[in-house]
């Protein structure tokens, strides 16, 4: 059984690591979360960031957070990339698939996918 | 919306926008009805605007004019047959104990019925998106309890954040035994 001695483990493992907050440099990765974002199946792709982030060990360099509506609905589920000194990426109607190939070509890799992004896709 | 949990997540976000300091997902399920509530300690909404929320053109978004997220929730309850209450106290009226309380009443036998779907994955979808905020999250099946409160989590884990990687895969694994205890065909645990 998971138990809090268990979790404790963790916080003694955790308390040094260094963890990108918000404010820091580095890549952020935003997933619409408002409801047109959730009903466009962005739950699922959020998770896929969030997964895959951490098996990739970029968790000290990017991180994923949620917002609200940014009112593009009819292109949900959309993840915007913030890079420091770079344009923004709008990535559209993604799915956890699309999500792991940006996080192997474009986080890890440093090339915009532009076929997921907001110009290349039609609503 | 293709899972309840999902409608449950669009709720609850509401809840962590109104300020809500705790969140609690109470979720009920007897026989033949589902019971979902959301109950929080956020800022709370006049009488006027708690009529006006199930109305689809209603929002306090700025972006444009109409919010989905409830009106949602009381068509996917109101078609099994059941039904949708919202009661809300504002912070000017009562200062200590305000907040809004969501109770959607579903019958599970209905065709129209939708799954309940992977409510873990919204928890976890909850606690990654607001590691500052506490999120209560019981979910009952015929006298059982599946039961999480990020307070516990907190007070262990001190400064660390309840979004960290290991401690959300630990959430994640906390419900699924309970969820695996509780049921052996566990129709009510599934993964994404």
């Amino acid at each position: 059984m998971k138990s809090l001695a268990e979790l404790q483990a963790i916080k003694n493992r955790m308390k040094d690591r260094v963890v990108l907050r918000d404010g820091m440099e580095g890549t952020r990765v935003v997933v619409g979360m408002a409801t047109c974002g959730i009903a466009a199946g962005a739950r699922p792709v959020l998770n896929a960031f969030v997964e895959g982030v951490n098996k990739e060990g970029l968790e000290g360099k990017v991180s994923v957070t949620q917002t609200g509506c940014i009112g593009i609905c009819q292109y949900e589920p959309v993840v915007e990339v913030f890079e420091a000194g770079k344009e923004k990426v709008t990535y559209v109607k993604m799915n956890a698939e699309k999500a792991q190939e940006v996080i192997e070509k474009h986080l890890k890799g440093g090339h915009v996918i532009n076929e997921y992004t907001i110009g290349a896709v039609t609503a | 919306m293709k899972e309840l949990s999902l409608n449950i997540l669009d709720v609850a976000e509401n809840s962590v926008k109104a300020g809500a300091s705790l969140t609690q997902i109470l979720l009920t399920e007897q026989d033949d009805t589902l019971t979902i509530e959301i109950v929080d300690d956020g800022c709370g909404m006049s009488a006027d605007v708690v009529r006006s929320v199930t109305d689809p053109f209603y929002t306090t978004r700025t972006t444009r004019k109409v919010g989905l997220g409830i009106p949602l929730l009381k068509l996917a309850c109101e078609q099994t047959g059941g039904n949708l209450a919202i009661s809300s106290v504002t912070q000017e009226e009562d200062p200590v104990n305000h907040g809004t309380h969501v109770t959607a009443t579903f019958h599970t036998d209905h065709i129209d019925f939708t799954p309940l779907g992977d409510v873990s994955s919204s928890i976890l979808t909850l606690i990654q998106g607001h590691p500052e905020r506490d999120f209560l999250f019981r979910h009952q099946i015929d006298g059982n309890v599946v039961e999480l409160d990020t307070r516990n989590l907190r007070e262990v884990l001190e400064d660390v954040p309840l979004n960290s990687y290991d401690v959300m895969e630990w959430v994640r694994g906390y419900l699924q035994e309970q969820y695996e205890t509780l049921s052996e065909d566990s129709v009510h645990s599934g993964e994404e």
